[in-house]
C-alpha cells in the first residue's frame, strides 16, 4: 500500500506536475490507534502535498481521512497513538514536537477548514473576533485587527465586510460562514490549507462558490489537502487522489486515472455509488398505479395518465409564516401525491421544504390553505381526531440517530409502531418488517449506537412501515449517509414505492438523488414553488432560470455526463461551465472564471436563502 | 375605552418590554399563590397564635387575650384576615410585627444589610472556587477527575449548619483565628462565607465541568486549537463561557440555596440578618412577618428569573432574534 504511493509520488514529482521539491507536508507510513480499537484508525498512510497542488483524501466515514489529516497539526486527540516513518511539515522533522512546536505549525504552517462553519466558529463571538484571534496568533495583525480582518473577508469574497465582520456566524447564511471560515483559516498566511469536508453542509450552488474559491486558493499557489467522501468534489480540486478505506490506502494516482479508471474495486464502488443524475432504471413489469406514474414521467406530468391514479395526499394554497408579518416559509404551495408515486420536492436550505413537509405531515398547521388526504380534511382536523388517521402518512427524517431513542433496542423502536399485540407476535412483525428493510432479524437487540447510519436509517423506514402507510414523507432521507449506503436507501424506498404502492413525498437539496427517485418534481424557492414537471422534462428542459442554476450548479463526475440529456441542461447556460466540468485536467482557469463571473446572481440566491435560513431554521427546530 | 385607544400604545412597546412586563403580571400571581398558602398553611397549623404573641413570660389572662385578640382582629374569620392581608400588601405596607412591635419594614431593613453582604460574598466564593476547581480539573487523568469529583460530592452532601460547626470549631475556638460570633468587619464574614460557598461550590464545580467536557468535544474548540491556541487560551476566550451559560438557568436555585443556607449560617453564627429574623418569626408564630418574608424571597426569585431571562439573549447571541418566545 505505502510503496504504492510512495512510487505514484515520486512518479508524479519526477513528471515534473508538482512544482516545488520541498513539499509543504510528507508524511510516510503514518499509523494513528486509539486505545480500545481493535485495529488503527489509520494504517500505513503516506502522502505529500506541494505548493500550488491539490490531494484529495477520499473515502467513507470512517476510513481515517479526517485523523490522517488532523495528525497532520497534531490533533489527531489526546488519546490518540501516532507514529510514522516520516512526518515532515516545512520540511522541519516532527518527530519530537511538543505542544508549543506544534502550536507554532498550526494556522501559520497549516491552517484547516471544517465541515460547517456554524458549529466550526465559536457560537458566541462574532466572526470578526474569530477571524482577527487567528490574525494575531499567526503574527500578521497587531492589536488593532480591524483593517486585516476586513481585507481578509474581502479576499474571500464577503460582500461589505465592514457589516459582516460584527455579525455572529448563525446570523450568516451558509455560504457566507463558509467564506469567514475560511478567511479565518487564511489569517496567518499558512501556505497548506487542509479542508475536511469544506462543502458538505452546504448547498450546491454555495458549494460550486466555495469550490470556486478554494480552487483560486490554489491557483495562487496555496497547497490544498481536500478531505471529502464526494467524489464529484473532489474531481473539481484534486490533481492527486487518494482511496481510504479502514484506514489504508487502496489506491493512489492522478485524479483524472483514479476517479476515470479506477483499479480498485472499492474505488469503483464509490464512483458507482455517486448519484450520478441519470434517471432511475424503470422496472419491466410495474405494478397498478406506478405503471401510470411511469408512463407520465415518460411524456410529462402533464399527461392524461397520470390523472388516472386517485390522489393520496393534496395541498392547496398553503401559506405559512413563523412570525406575524415576516418571511412566509410557504406562499401559496400547491402539491398532489398519487399512489405509487414519488413527488421530489427540491430547495436549497429556507427554500420552506421541510416545513412544508411538516404541514403535509400535519404537524404544523397552515395559516391559509389545506391538506387532504385521501381528498378528506387533514390539515384543518384537530389532532385529536387526526390521530386516527396519522398511520397513513409516515414521517423518515434525515438524522435515523436523533430520530430514535438511543436507549431503545431495535425491537422496541419498531415494536413502538405495533401496539396491541402480543409479545411473540410483535417480535415476528418486527423480524418481518427488518426482513423487508433488507435486514437480519440479529439486529432486533442491538441498539442505535451499534447500527452503522444505513441500518439505522433501514430501521427508521421499517418502523414507518409497520404502521402500513401510504404515503411516506422522506425529508433528506438520504443526506446523512455515505454515498454506497445512499444508493442502497434509494433503492430501498423505491422498491416500496413499486410494490406496494407508497406514495413518497421526496425531500431533498440533492438534485441528483432526485433525479434517480422522483417522478415529479417541485423546485420551492424562498417558499414558492417556482417550477413543477415531471423529472426528465425538468431536468432536460428546465424553464425557470432559477432551476437552471440549481442545475447548472450540480457536480458531476468526469465521463457521466456524455449522455445527451444531462449535457444539454448544461449547455443552455454555458458551454464553458460544462466543458470545464466534464473534463479530466481538473478546474482549469476558465472554470474559476466562470463561477466567479456569474457572482452577481449567485450571491443574491445565497442572500434569499439566508434570510429564510435565519428564521426557519429556528423556529422549526 | 375603545379597542382603538386600548391597541394604540401596544404597537410602540418594544417586544422585550412586553415581555418583561408579562413576566412580572405572572410573576405578581405566583407571590400571591404562596402569599396564599403560607397564610393558609400557618392559620391550619396546630398552636395558638395568642400565646405566641402573649409569649411565654406573661401570665395569659383571659383579658389580655381578649385584647390581643381584638387588637389584631384574630377572631375575625379567617377570608377576612386573609382579605385584610392582601389589601394591606396592595397599599404597599407589609404589616406590623406581633412579637417586636415595629413597622415590618423597619425590621427588615435593618437586617437585610448583613444577610445581602453573606449572600454576595458566598456567592463570589462559590463561583470563584466553582470555576477554578473546573477549570483546573477538566480533562485531566482519571485519578484528579476522581479526587475532584470526591470532594465536590463530599461539599455537596454537607449540610451547611454540620460544615459552619466544624469551621467554627477548628478556626475559632481551636486556632482562634477567626470570630465566632457577630458581623463586625470582614473577619467575621470569612467562616460563614465559607459554611455558605462551600456547598454552593461544589454543585456549580461540577455543572461548569460538565459543559466544559462537553463542550470542549464540540467543532469550534478544534477550529481554535487548529489555529494555534493553546489549552488555557482555549478556556479562557472559547469553552468557559459557553460554560458559564447554564449557570444563568440555576440562578433560581443558588438563591434558594443562598437564602435557605442563610436561614442556618445566621443562626450558628449568631449572625443578624434575614435568615434569623425568619427563624425567629416561624418559632413564635409572628404571623406577619414570616408573611413578608415569603412575600420578597418569592418576589425575588420571579425579578431573578426575569432578569435571566432577559440576560440570557444578551449573552447569547443566537436568542436573540425573535425575543424570547
Amino acid at each position: 500500500m505505502t510503496t504504492t504511493t510512495t512510487e505514484a509520488t515520486a512518479a508524479k514529482a519526477a513528471a515534473g506536475h508538482t512544482g516545488p521539491s520541498v513539499p509543504l507536508v510528507r508524511v510516510e507510513g503514518l499509523r494513528v490507534s486509539f486505545p480500545g480499537a481493535p485495529r488503527p484508525a489509520v494504517d500505513g498512510v503516506s502522502l505529500a502535498v506541494g505548493a500550488g497542488e491539490c490531494v484529495a483524501l477520499v473515502g467513507e466515514s470512517g476510513s481515517g481521512k479526517s485523523v490522517t489529516a488532523r495528525s497532520l497539526i497534531g490533533l489527531a486527540g489526546a488519546r490518540a497513538r501516532v507514529s510514522a516513518r516520516t512526518l515532515e511539515v516545512a520540511g522541519a522533522d516532527t518527530a519530537g514536537f511538543g505542544e508549543r512546536q506544534w502550536r507554532a505549525v498550526r494556522g501559520r504552517r497549516v491552517a484547516m477548514v471544517f465541515q460547517d462553519a456554524l458549529t466550526a466558529l465559536d457560537p458566541l463571538r462574532t466572526v470578526g473576533a474569530e477571524i482577527a484571534e487567528a490574525a494575531r496568533l499567526g503574527g500578521t495583525a497587531g492589536p488593532d485587527s480591524e483593517a486585516r480582518v476586513v481585507e481578509l473577508l474581502t479576499a474571500v469574497g464577503v460582500p461589505e465586510p465592514e457589516a459582516r465582520r460584527t455579525q455572529y456566524p448563525h446570523q450568516l447564511s451558509g455560504g457566507l460562514r463558509q467564506r469567514a471560515l475560511i478567511a479565518s483559516a487564511l489569517a496567518a498566511d499558512a501556505p497548506l490549507l487542509i479542508a475536511d469536508e469544506p462543502t458538505t453542509a452546504l448547498d450546491a450552488i454555495v458549494q460550486a462558490q466555495i469550490l470556486a474559491l478554494l480552487g483560486r486558493l490554489k491557483d495562487e499557489g496555496r497547497g490544498l489537502l481536500l478531505v471529502s467522501h464526494d467524489l464529484a468534489v473532489v474531481a473539481q480540486l484534486a490533481d492527486r487522489v487518494l482511496v481510504l478505506r479502514r484506514g489504508e490506502v487502496v489506491e493512489s494516482g492522478p485524479a483524472g486515472r483514479v476517479l476515470s479508471a479506477p483499479e480498485h474495486p472499492y474505488t469503483r464502488m464509490l464512483l458507482d455509488a455517486v448519484p450520478s443524475g441519470r434517471p432511475r432504471a424503470r422496472p419491466a413489469q410495474a405494478p397498478p398505479g406506478a405503471a401510470e406514474a411511469a408512463d407520465a414521467e415518460a411524456a410529462d406530468a402533464g399527461a392524461p395518465d397520470a390523472e388516472e391514479a386517485a390522489p393520496v395526499l393534496t395541498g392547496r394554497g398553503l401559506v405559512k409564516s413563523f412570525a406575524p408579518g415576516g418571511p412566509r416559509a410557504l406562499d401559496e404551495v400547491g402539491f398532489t401525491l398519487r399512489a405509487g408515486e414519488a413527488l421530489g420536492v427540491v430547495g436549497e436550505s429556507g427554500s420552506g421544504k421541510t416545513t412544508l413537509a411538516r404541514v403535509a405531515m400535519g404537524l404544523s398547521r397552515p395559516d391559509a390553505g389545506e391538506v387532504l388526504l385521501h381528498g378528506r380534511p387533514w390539515s384543518a382536523l384537530p389532532e385529536r381526531r387526526r390521530r386516527a388517521g396519522r398511520s397513513a402518512i409516515q414521517f423518515v427524517q434525515q438524522d435515523p440517530y436523533a430520530s430514535a431513542d438511543p436507549r431503545f433496542t431495535v425491537a422496541r423502536i419498531i415494536g413502538e409502531a405495533l401496539p396491541g399485540l402480543r409479545r411473540a407476535e410483535r417480535a415476528r412483525r418486527c423480524a418481518e418488517l427488518l426482513d423487508q428493510v433488507g435486514l437480519p432479524a440479529e439486529l432486533l437487540s442491538r441498539r442505535p449506537h451499534q447500527l452503522s447510519g444505513g441500518q439505522r436509517q433501514r430501521v427508521a423506514i421499517a418502523r414507518a412501515l409497520a404502521c402500513g402507510p401510504q404515503v411516506l414523507v422522506c425529508d433528506e432521507p438520504v443526506s446523512a449517509l455515505d454515498v454506497s449506503v445512499q444508493a442502497q436507501v434509494l433503492q430501498l424506498l423505491d422498491r416500496l414505492r413499486r410494490e406496494r404502492g407508497i406514495a413518497l413525498l421526496f425531500i431533498t437539496h440533492d438534485l441528483a438523488v432526485v433525479r434517480q427517485v422522483a417522478d415529479r418534481v417541485l423546485i420551492m424557492r424562498g417558499g414558492s414553488v417556482v417550477e413543477e414537471g415531471g423529472t426528465e422534462r425538468i431536468f432536460e428542459a428546465p424553464a425557470h432560470p432559477y432551476t437552471r442554476a440549481l442545475l447548472d450548479a450540480v457536480l458531476r463526475l468526469p465521463g457521466t455526463e456524455g449522455a445527451g440529456s444531462t449535457e444539454g441542461a448544461g449547455s443552455t447556460e454555458g458551454a464553458g461551465s460544462t466543458a470545464s466540468t466534464g473534463s479530466t485536467e481538473g478546474p482549469g482557469g476558465a472554470h474559476v472564471a466562470d463561477v466567479t463571473g456569474r457572482d452577481a446572481p449567485e450571491q443574491d440566491t445565497e442572500h434569499a436563502a439566508g434570510q429564510d435560513g435565519e428564521h426557519v431554521p429556528k423556529w422549526e427546530t | 375605552m375603545s379597542d382603538r385607544a386600548r391597541l394604540a400604545p401596544r404597537r410602540h412597546v418594544p417586544p422585550w418590554a412586553r415581555f418583561v412586563a408579562r413576566r412580572l403580571a405572572a410573576g405578581l400571581v405566583v407571590v400571591w399563590g404562596t402569599l396564599t398558602v403560607t397564610f393558609f398553611a400557618l392559620h391550619l397549623a396546630p398552636g395558638d397564635i395568642v400565646d405566641g404573641l402573649i409569649g411565654p413570660g406573661a401570665a395569659a389572662t383571659p383579658a389580655l387575650r381578649g385584647q390581643v385578640i381584638a387588637e389584631n382582629g384574630l377572631d375575625d374569620p379567617l377570608l377576612l384576615q386573609y382579605g385584610r392581608q392582601l389589601a394591606q400588601l396592595a397599599s404597599g405596607g407589609l404589616g406590623w410585627s406581633y412579637q417586636l412591635n415595629e413597622p415590618i419594614e423597619r425590621l427588615l431593613g435593618s437586617q437585610l444589610g448583613p444577610t445581602v453582604e453573606l449572600a454576595v460574598s458566598a456567592l463570589v466564593t462559590a463561583l470563584v472556587l466553582a470555576v477554578l476547581a473546573a477549570a483546573l480539573t477538566v480533562g485531566r487523568g482519571r485519578t484528579v477527575r476522581g479526587a475532584a469529583g470526591l470532594a465536590e460530592l463530599l461539599m455537596v452532601s454537607m449540610p451547611s449548619f454540620w460544615l459552619g460547626i466544624i469551621l467554627l470549631t477548628v478556626f475559632s475556638y481551636r486556632l482562634h483565628a477567626l470570630p465566632s460570633i457577630g458581623a463586625d468587619g470582614p473577619a467575621a464574614l470569612v467562616l460563614p462565607t465559607l459554611a455558605l460557598a462551600l456547598p454552593l461550590a461544589g454543585v456549580l464545580a461540577q455543572v461548569i465541568r460538565q459543559e466544559l467536557e462537553t463542550t470542549d468535544g464540540r467543532p469550534f474548540v478544534l477550529t481554535a486549537r487548529s489555529r494555534g491556541l493553546g489549552a488555557t487560551a482555549v478556556l479562557l476566550r472559547h469553552t468557559l463561557r459557553h460554560a458559564l451559560l447554564p449557570l444563568t438557568t440555576l440562578s433560581g436555585f443558588v438563591l434558594g440555596s443562598l437564602f435557605g443556607g442563610a436561614v442556618l449560617v445566621e443562626n450558628i453564627f449568631t449572625r443578624p440578618g434575614l435568615g434569623r429574623v425568619l427563624a425567629n418569626a416561624v418559632g413564635s408564630r409572628d404571623l406577619p412577618v414570616v408573611s413578608a418574608l415569603v412575600v420578597i424571597s418569592s418576589a425575588a426569585f420571579v425579578v431573578i428569573n426575569t432578569l435571566v431571562d432577559v440576560l440570557h439573549p444578551l449573552i447569547d447571541p443566537r436568542l436573540r432574534e425573535g425575543g424570547p418566545a
